[in-house]
């Protein structure tokens, strides 16, 4: 037993929750301001890709050595700026549904980055491998436990944060003070873009050398599930994703350490379920209640 | 201190705002009525920048100014305070009153030196509250003494109150009326627009009174009395009675006995009411809007949890508190809403749809095997019928909903609920939002109704109508059946303080 | 007549304006574009392969598309259409297996009604959510995708795989549970190419969601619902019950997709054999305005793009079929969009003139 509670675990668990913290992080500045964002999938795979196609061209054909893992880092982050500005333009401006316009860019996002690596490298699915000492798998995990800091003190401690906030519970009551909901709106849509990138980036130039088609393997979802299992907060919202990364990391661990009355492993997909039968309890409702922001979802139209 | 010049303002086929001009005088309090309708709030609004005016110009302090959005009404200081609070409920005191205009800088949002700013003009302004209150759990009256300090955070020295004192307690009337002579004292400009005449004469120094989108009249309160000022709000003489025979009253339809409702929150809007309304009365209930009238209705109709409830309901011997809205239906009991858009209508499905809504299930509606497949022919009849008694238009059965007039669509309403030939009509704000011409075949139609052995209960905003259509009148306030008059006999006085005081 | 054109304006519109982007994104990518559509487009005009691969391809899409368009017209999102099809899939291979001695004239029927009963119950279980606890179906259903696709994974790994076999599949299973191949009937059709009776069905379905939703008074209560719950509740309609149905019945319908693909296809039940059938279902809903005959055109454009894709793959220097995904998503993306002219002109007609 005391196996499973090692430095190696520990180590694991942080790695598969970076990821979801900064995804998490991102999803939850656009819902607190009330835009659903179910297109955290998407934007983490444009950021998967396109860092490791750009640092693999900084790499090989522009000889940036070292440098190359930033400046791809860099384009995942603005690859995520760009596909979040088109789902802000498309819900904020035109004032399309919030999940149609999610599942959409998620659909778009399955086949874009094997249409373009197919153009780039001649390899549908994957871009190549990247050497070792060009990846950075260390910096996201930085920036993803400063970000939860970071948010923690934008959201309750800075001006911006409450008007967030105000727009996320009652629009009406921000726009009568002033405050500009779509602009607001917008700014945390596009936050949740760059830090969704960056979540993608970290997965492929971070964890992993190259990327791989859909490599984000659902982690957009599990990163919304602890977005609502967190209650919509920064710090329980990355306590969270440690759980959910212990799940993961733990799957890995389990078979042949526990094992079933029966004598057999544990079957991984239930492992795999846990993050996702929890977030329905929670809820639900069975967990203590989680209640959005109320505005969440809903367009903002100036009353008549 | 303002001028509204010359502004008009058009919304699709309504001209809410036709030339109005108001001059409001710097350290006044200055009332703009009129009825629903009128085009105060409209006007406001434009002073606030919610709105932009298609022509006129706005001029505070003699200087024009281009105000198209709350941020620039603001910058000129003018704050307003909407009917319908606009305060973020799950934030403290101290987040709402500095959102947007937050002390501090872009970094770090100094909370502690709004609380202090707030504490400062708490005690300026006699308007007690504490900063670190969360604004779900205050009263109504503490909820506005939030708004207010909003705008006087802001500098505002032009407050525009949009009927303050409809959610109030006639106690937390006069402490408000003392709040806003305070403010006068401090030199602030006052606005309210109200419809309570008793209000205006009470505090203003000035008003406008409005109708149909115009200004029909500027006077000094000090000049005038109520009678002049509902002659310029209504433009007639106030006395319209409905012509209608003596009713012919039988049993007791449905008999109300300690009815209380709940709310989650422990209050009760609805507080040990019992009445009864005969077959062939129309039983009028009249009261200032929030004061029970929506919960009396929707408890009667089936539209709230049991779990709410307690009392007894029982209508010719059947005891209705825990039917549901369905069998209520099928008892007889019909049901005009107050808010059509919300409740009496599916404004996308064409007038045939929604013709048959309530009585969709069962036949002649639902016809053929096991009552499962609509019968088009049936509904044509329907539709066709209501269309033609009613007078609907344009008469067009595949016409969706919404693009009737609120006449028609309220006459549309009216048709399919009485098409049921009902034991015990339910009707609420029977001719809000409806032309002139549909209230008079409204009235007409509820009298015929009436006399045809159904029981009436009426609720109605507007005095004229409830006290001309009803047999009998009661008065509400505070969830409580504040008294019963004839109205054939009471005063407007008499009502009028049974409704703002209780007693 | 004008509204109907009217309807078919919007779609076409956002058709064809995500081909001129995805156009675009070709040419980027260093193809012709002419050359690639008429790869994509054209392959599908063959006879038979081409048409018929094209209507199997369609057949899960309609049942999806309607499954969507059930839930939409009760006001309810039904994102989890494929892990209601993946379960539905092998609840029926279950039947098939376990009852594999039985004859057709049960096991047929049998194995339907597992389908649908399957898809039912785990849509179902996201309704009672939303009913009794007002959880919003949108995360529940996503969160059960998972969940359903990661169970029949389990069960077909470790209970219905033949031992040995390396492919994540179950055991066949019986022939009375096989469903004929349009093959069969028509002279000319190959019964290699997977088009089946389920084809049929499909289309069938589309006539009773028709007659479902605007004939019967199940069908107006779930509409009002969808249209304007607290009218529907005035109207003496229950919320609840309608959420509960409306998800049982767009559940149902996904769960159909097993008949196709287990009984008419693999006959097995094939794990991963979805190609995102439940999500492209909300495309094709969308894009078939929520209505059935919309819903059989937009399948049936999904599906020329879905064969279109492996040729423009095999064919083309650059494109590959990803470019039938890129389409997708964009073609929603101006859907979604669009709805905003419809919001516009809607709301300025809503708002009551009195009502200042």
């Amino acid at each position: 037993m005391r196996d499973i509670f090692s430095l190696g675990l520990l180590l694991s668990t942080i790695r598969v929750a970076t990821p979801l913290i900064l995804a998490a992080l991102g999803g939850m500045f656009s819902e607190r301001s009330g835009v659903i964002n179910i297109a955290l999938e998407g934007k983490m795979l444009a950021g998967a890709f396109t860092a490791a196609a750009v640092t693999y061209a900084a790499d090989e054909k522009l000889h940036m050595g070292n440098a190359s893992p930033w400046i791809g880092l860099l384009a995942a982050i603005l690859a995520g700026l760009f596909i979040a500005a088109i789902y802000a333009i498309v819900c904020i401006r035109f004032k399309a549904d919030q999940v149609v316009s999610g599942a959409a860019i998620n659909i778009l996002m399955f086949g874009l980055p094997g249409l373009l690596s197919g153009a780039f490298f001649l390899s549908s699915g994957s871009t190549p491998q990247i050497p070792k000492a060009h990846l950075i798998p260390w910096t996201p995990i930085v920036i993803a436990f400063g970000a939860v800091l970071l948010s923690w003190y934008v959201m309750y401690r800075t001006p911006f944060g409450l008007r967030l906030r105000s727009v996320g519970e009652k629009p009406e009551a921000a726009d009568a003070a002033g405050v500009s909901v779509n602009q607001i709106r917008y700014s945390g849509v596009l936050i949740a873009g760059v830090l969704a990138g960056i979540g993608g980036a970290y997965l492929s130039i971070g964890q992993s050398s190259l990327y791989s088609r859909n490599m984000t393997a659902g982690r957009g979802f599990i990163a919304l599930a602890a977005l609502i299992f967190g209650k919509w907060k920064p710090v329980q919202t990355m306590l969270a994703c440690l759980l959910f990364g212990f799940t993961e990391a733990v799957s890995y661990v389990l078979p042949g350490l526990v094992k079933l009355p029966s004598g057999n492993d544990i079957p991984v997909q239930f492992i795999q379920m846990v993050p996702y039968v929890l977030t329905i309890v929670v809820l639900a409702g069975f967990i203590g209640s989680s209640q959005p922001p109320k505005a969440l979802g809903i367009p903002y139209q100036k009353e008549k | 201190m303002l001028e509204l010049r010359n502004i008009s303002k058009r919304f699709g086929a309504v001209q809410a705002n036709d030339n109005v001009s108001i001059v409001v005088k710097p350290g006044t309090i200055h009332a703009i009525v009129g009825e629903n309708g009128a085009g105060k709030s409209t006007a406001m609004r434009i002073a606030y920048g919610f709105y932009t005016p298609d022509s006129g110009e706005i001029y505070v302090d003699g200087q024009v100014h281009e105000i198209k959005s709350p941020h620039d009404a603001i910058a000129v200081g003018i704050g307003m305070v909407h009917q319908h609070f606009m305060l973020v409920e799950p934030m403290t005191v101290a987040e709402n009153i500095v959102l947007g205009s937050e002390p501090g800088s872009a970094f770090a949002l100094d909370l502690k030196a709004a609380a202090t700013e707030i504490r400062k003009l708490s005690e300026e302004f006699k308007l007690a509250v504490n900063p670190h209150a969360i604004v779900e759990h205050l009263s109504v009256g503490q909820q506005q003494r939030v708004e207010l300090l909003k705008a006087l955070y802001r500098h505002a020295r032009l407050l525009i109150l949009d009927e303050p004192t409809a959610v109030l307690t006639p106690l937390e009337v006069e402490e408000f009326f003392s709040i806003l002579r305070r403010m006068r004292e401090q030199g602030k400009t006052v606005i309210i627009i109200t419809h309570k005449l008793s209000e205006v004469l009470a505090i203003s120094d000035e008003v406008t009174v409005m109708r149909d989108g115009k200004v029909v009249g500027g006077v000094q309160t000090k000049d005038t009395n109520a009678t002049e000022l509902a002659r310029m709000m209504v433009g007639r003489e106030v006395l319209l009675r409905v012509e209608k025979p003596e009713p012919k009253i039988g049993e007791a339809q449905i008999t109300i006995k300690n009815l209380t409702v709940t709310s989650r929150d422990g209050s009760k809007p609805l507080n040990d009411i019992s009445f009864e309304v005969r077959r062939g009365e129309i039983v009028g209930i009249a009261g200032v809007e929030g004061n029970g009238q929506t919960e009396l209705m929707e408890a009667l109709a089936g539209l709230i949890e049991p779990s709410k409830l307690s009392g007894q309901m029982d209508f010719a011997g059947t005891d209705l508190i825990r039917k549901d809205a369905r069998s209520r239906r099928e008892l007889g009991i019909a049901h005009i809403p107050e808010d059509r858009h919300r409740r009496g209508l599916l404004l996308d499905f064409s007038l045939a749809e929604n013709s048959i809504l309530g009585v969709h299930y069962r036949k002649p509606i639902a016809s053929g095997p096991g009552e499962i497949f609509l019968d088009d022919g049936a509904i044509q009849d329907r539709v066709n019928d209501i269309i033609k008694n009613f007078d609907v238009r344009p008469p067009n059965p595949v016409l969706p909903a919404k693009a009737l007039s609120g006449g028609n669509q309220q006459k549309l309403i009216i048709g399919r609920e009485f098409h049921v030939h009902p034991k015990l009509l339910l009707v609420s704000q029977p001719t809000r939002g409806v032309d002139i011409g549909a209230i008079e075949f409204i009235h007409r139609k509820l009298v015929e109704l009436r006399d045809g052995g159904c029981a009436v209960l009426l609720i109605s905003a507007e005095l004229e109508e409830v006290t001309s259509l009803a047999d009998r009148l009661l008065i509400i306030h505070e969830g409580k059946i504040a008294g019963e008059v004839d109205p054939k006999v009471a005063t407007l006085e008499e009502i009028g303080l049974l409704m703002t005081r209780g007693h | 007549m004008k509204t109907l054109f009217k309807e078919l304006l919007f779609p076409l519109i956002a058709v064809l304006a995500a081909f001129v982007v995805g156009g675009i994104l070709i040419l980027l990518v260093g193809d012709n574009p002419i050359v690639a559509y008429r790869l994509l487009l054209g392959s599908a005009l063959s006879w038979p392969d081409g048409i018929g691969q094209t209507l199997f391809n369609a057949t899960p899409l309609i049942f999806t598309g309607l499954a969507v368009l059930v839930g939409f017209r009760c006001g309810l999102f039904n994102i989890g259409a494929e892990g209601q099809l993946y379960v539905a899939a092998f609840a029926t291979a279950w039947v098939g297996i376990t009852f594999a001695s039985l004859p057709a004239v049960f096991l047929v029927p049998m194995c339907c009604l597992a389908a649908v009963l399957a898809g039912a119950v785990w849509a179902g279980i996201p309704g009672v959510l939303k009913a009794r606890f007002g959880s919003h179906e949108v995360i529940n259903t996503i969160m059960l995708n998972f969940i359903g696709i990661a169970l029949v994974s389990y069960l077909t790994q470790y209970h219905y795989k033949a031992p040995g076999d390396p492919i994540l599949q179950s055991v066949p299973i019986g022939w009375g549970a096989h469903i004929a191949r349009l093959g069969k009937f028509i002279p000319g059709l190959p019964e290699r190419i997977p088009l089946n009776l389920a084809f049929l069905l499909a289309l069938f379905c589309c006539f009773l969601v028709y007659v479902f939703l605007w004939r019967t008074k199940w069908g107006y209560e779930i509409r009002s619902t969808g249209s304007n719950p607290a009218a529907a509740e005035y109207g003496g309609i229950s919320i609840k019950k309608q959420i509960i149905l409306a998800m049982a019945v767009s559940g149902a319908l996904a769960g159909m997709v097993g008949i196709n693909e287990v009984m008419g296809y693999r006959y097995r039940y094939y794990d991963g054999f979805s190609d995102n059938y439940g999500f492209t279902g909300i495309a094709v809903a969308l894009l078939g305005r929520n209505h059935p005959v919309g819903v059989i055109l937009a399948a049936l454009l999904f599906a020329v793009l879905q064969h279109g894709g492996i040729y423009v793959d095999g064919f083309s220097e650059h494109v590959t079929k990803d470019i039938v995904q890129v389409l997708q998503g964009i073609i929603i993306l101006f859907v979604a969009a669009e709805s905003f002219f419809k919001y516009m002109s809607g709301k300025l007609r809503i708002k009551n003139p009195g009502k200042v």
